[in-house]
């Protein structure tokens, strides 16, 4: 038998060739083989004080899953991680396991850390190919009594397949036509197709979890009219909300989108199937992407594949700061757009039809740290240079959606405007009502947001035990 | 989400009565809807033009212009909206102020009306200004003239009232009487000039917008307009603005963007009929 774990090599994640993928929404990472699958779990040192796990805001029994797959039994292997995550095709796909279990694996520290994510997916697809989860039926859950769960993006799906499974009935309120939330509108087909995202909230639906489309709590219904339908207790998870925009001259002409409606035109409602659906986005040659996070990577890919000519991104800090992932940083290279380091907008310029044509930017250096512990970075006099553009996409994050805040009297929120909460239980300032995601803590990951789903999930479930 | 009852109120704009028990329950003058009528189908978000609490039923009034709002005025009384969703935005306030003189261009009618009911509930004396290119294309005539203390009609060509735009019936009302607010509902460049007017006669004036938007929930962003030199959201702040404050010409050029593919959907939409 040979040497485990660090006498091998990581296994590469099969991918599809930029040359052929820039121009078409398929998924990108194709996920492992079988034998590859295999020779990942092998690598596992199974560790008897698994650092990996500490790294994991879902707690998922890592080694544990890895060692059953090692075994040949991913059906078990996926069991052990649905105790703890109902979502993991999409964790799999989306979590940044290098900032989280990967970065703990004793194995990163002389070589490559086991490829946790792409093992969780591998199971994920598994079960999904064997259609595994057709099995599971509706649970008793009516006994318990009901919770109504707000927002149906990765924080209330996570605490909406916690509560279920705790025996609670549980309602997931969407405002918008179509659930996942960011996973719907926000994330795009090649890093996540949306059958996937079907996939995973049809399991919470078997599960015995209702959800109730296009119906927006704050307007359609209070959280007091919850109360009154007999949810004994509610959890906002809404998300982030209206974009933030540079407050430059020139940003509201046409052609100059937020990230939230670039993408939104795109993933929820398929404007890049226009006609065949009805939605259109108008899309040019030179498109500008303001910003360096995953979003941003996000929507210039987009662009590429929408039929843009040149994609470039615009960011005023260095390599160093940029907050996407290294892995979609390089996906974004690879298939061709072009990085603007330490360079600011300044101006946009438009034509006489009110099309933007012309983005105005400054070189930057790097001074000294700032508040967020990065480097400020600081304007180089008489050092403007223009960019021909015909699309720019503001990337640069969102506030707090003030709807539900706005119509929920009793609600604190912080100096940010964001949901103040209890950092153990997450309830906020209305006994019952708990909050989490990006609604608390201005816009973060997936994966943060599904921790504290599950943080809730545990709180609610205390909260009303402890009220009977 | 049920058509409860269906009228051609002109050519091409058509009235739909619409069970909607939770939306009608919270309606108020100034919200809005977002409906797809179609799987594939683009949200599309119209003025509540009326609601009834204890019918549970909203009306709304639809101008089929594009390929999305012609195939919404094809729907027939039994069928249903596939999804409905509001309402939506910042009430209108509602408030005795004296004089209110509600001016309405074409289809505006519509979102004015409920505001009008309100106003005119509220004890205000309402003096409503219509506008319209002809006679046939006046709608809601009845409903405004039961709401108003005094209704005049303005059209292009002379078909009926006033031969003209609506402006010139609002400067000859200012220069009548003492009016404490003005409220203009209609497409872009009447409003724009209706606020001209008002700003002429130092009037206070609401307006109401219909910027492009997706979501409506304070998400996309796509129908920000910029009002007292900030950024606004229709969906969110709006729709109603200061009049005085909103920048007309940015929103006229918003409003024109995606005209392009409105014709491409709609040329390949009489295509797709000719080839039946």
């Amino acid at each position: 038998m040979q040497a485990r774990g660090g006498g091998k090599m990581r296994q590469q994640m099969p991918k599809q060739d930029p040359e052929i993928r820039w121009r078409n929404f398929d998924e990108v990472a194709l996920g492992f083989t079988v034998e590859q699958a295999q020779a990942e779990a092998d690598r596992c040192l199974k560790c008897k004080k698994p650092m990996c796990v500490q790294g994991c805001p879902v707690e998922i029994e890592i080694p544990n899953f890895i060692a059953l797959l090692a075994a040949g039994q991913p059906e078990a292997a996926l069991a052990k991680i649905k105790e703890k995550n109902s979502l993991p095709a999409i964790c799999g796909r989306v979590c940044p396991q290098e900032n989280q279990c990967e970065k703990l694996c004793v194995l990163g520290k002389k070589g490559e850390p086991i490829a946790i994510g792409a093992l969780e997916r591998y199971c994920a697809d598994w079960g999904r190919k064997e259609e595994t989860e057709a099995k599971s039926t509706p649970q008793e859950t009516a006994a318990k009594g009901k919770v109504a769960v707000v927002g149906s993006g990765p924080a209330g799906l996570t605490a909406a397949a916690d509560l279920s499974l705790m025996g609670y009935k549980v309602t997931l309120f969407e405002s918008l036509h179509a659930p996942g939330g960011v996973l719907r509108y926000g994330i795009p087909e090649f890093r996540l197709p949306k059958a996937i995202v079907d996939y995973e909230v049809g399991n919470l639906v078997k599960m015995g979890v209702e959800i109730k489309k296009s119906c927006l709590i704050g307007q359609t219904l209070t959280i007091d009219d919850l109360f009154s339908q007999d949810y004994q207790a509610v959890f906002i998870g809404t998300g982030a909300g209206l974009p933030h925009f540079l407050g430059i001259p020139g940003e509201n002409l046409n052609s100059v989108y937020s990230a939230n409606e670039f993408l939104t035109r795109v993933n929820l409602m398929k404007a890049y199937l226009f006609p065949e659906y009805d939605t259109p986005i108008r899309i040019g040659k030179r498109v500008a992407v303001i910003g360096a996070g995953n979003v941003a990577m996000d929507s210039a890919r987009t662009a590429l594949r929408l039929g843009a000519e040149k994609v470039i991104i615009v960011y005023r800090r260095s390599r160093e700061e940029m907050p996407a992932r290294l892995e979609e940083i390089e996906n974004a290279e690879e298939e061709g757009v072009v990085f603007h380091l330490l360079t600011n907008p300044l101006q946009l310029l438009g034509d006489e039809s009110g099309n933007v044509k012309t983005m105005v930017c400054q070189q930057m250096s790097l001074g000294e740290p700032d508040a967020s512990g990065r480097r400020r970075p600081v304007p180089i006099l008489d050092s403007e240079v223009s960019f021909p553009v015909d699309t720019v996409v503001v990337a640069i994050g969102q506030g707090p959606n003030p709807i539900l805040l706005k119509g929920t009297a009793g609600l604190n929120l912080n100096k940010w405007g964001y949901i103040e909460v209890d950092p153990e239980t997450l309830m906020t300032s209305i006994p019952g009502v708990f909050a989490g995601g990006d609604i608390v803590t201005g816009a973060a990951t997936v994966i943060a947001a599904m921790g504290a789903g599950k943080k809730a999930a545990r709180a609610i479930g205390n909260y009303l035990a402890s009220k009977k | 989400m049920e058509i409860i009852d269906k009228k051609e109120l002109a050519p091409g704009i058509v009235q739909f009565l619409v069970d909607a028990p939770l939306i009608a329950k919270k309606a108020e003058p100034g919200h809005f809807i977002i409906l797809r009528h179609k799987e594939n189908g683009e949200r599309i978000p119209l003025t509540i033009a009326d609601f009834d609490r204890e019918q549970g039923t909203i009306t709304l009034v639809c101008q089929g212009i594009g390929k999305s709002t012609k195939e919404i005025n094809q729907m027939k009384k039994g069928d249903a909206f596939l999804d409905l969703l509001g309402p939506l935005g910042t009430p209108y306030p509602i408030n005795k102020l004296g004089t209110v003189i509600c001016v309405a261009g074409g289809l505006g009618v519509a979102p004015l009306y409920p505001k009008a009911k309100a106003l005119h509930q509220a004890g205000n004396r309402v003096l409503s200004l219509i506008g319209a290119q002809r006679k046939e294309m006046l709608i809601m005539t009845e409903e405004m003239a039961a709401v108003s203390d005094e209704v005049r009609y303005s059209t292009d060509d002379g078909s009926f009232g006033h031969h003209g735009f609506v402006t010139a019936l609002l400067q000859q009302a200012l220069s009548e009487e003492k009016v404490s607010e003005i409220v203009a509902v209609g497409p872009v460049p009447m409003m724009a000039a209706t606020v001209k007017v008002a700003k002429e006669f130092n009037v206070p004036i609401v307006v109401s917008l219909n910027a492009l938007m997706i979501d409506g929930t304070g998400m996309c962003g796509g129908c920000r307009v910029t009002v007292g030199g900030k950024t606004k959201f229709c969906c969110v702040d709006g729709p109603a603005f200061d009049g005085a404050l909103v920048n007309f010409e940015e929103l006229l050029l918003r409003q024109r963007y995606y005209h392009e593919q409105e014709k491409e959907a709609c040329h390949r939409c009489r295509l797709e009929e000719a080839g039946k």
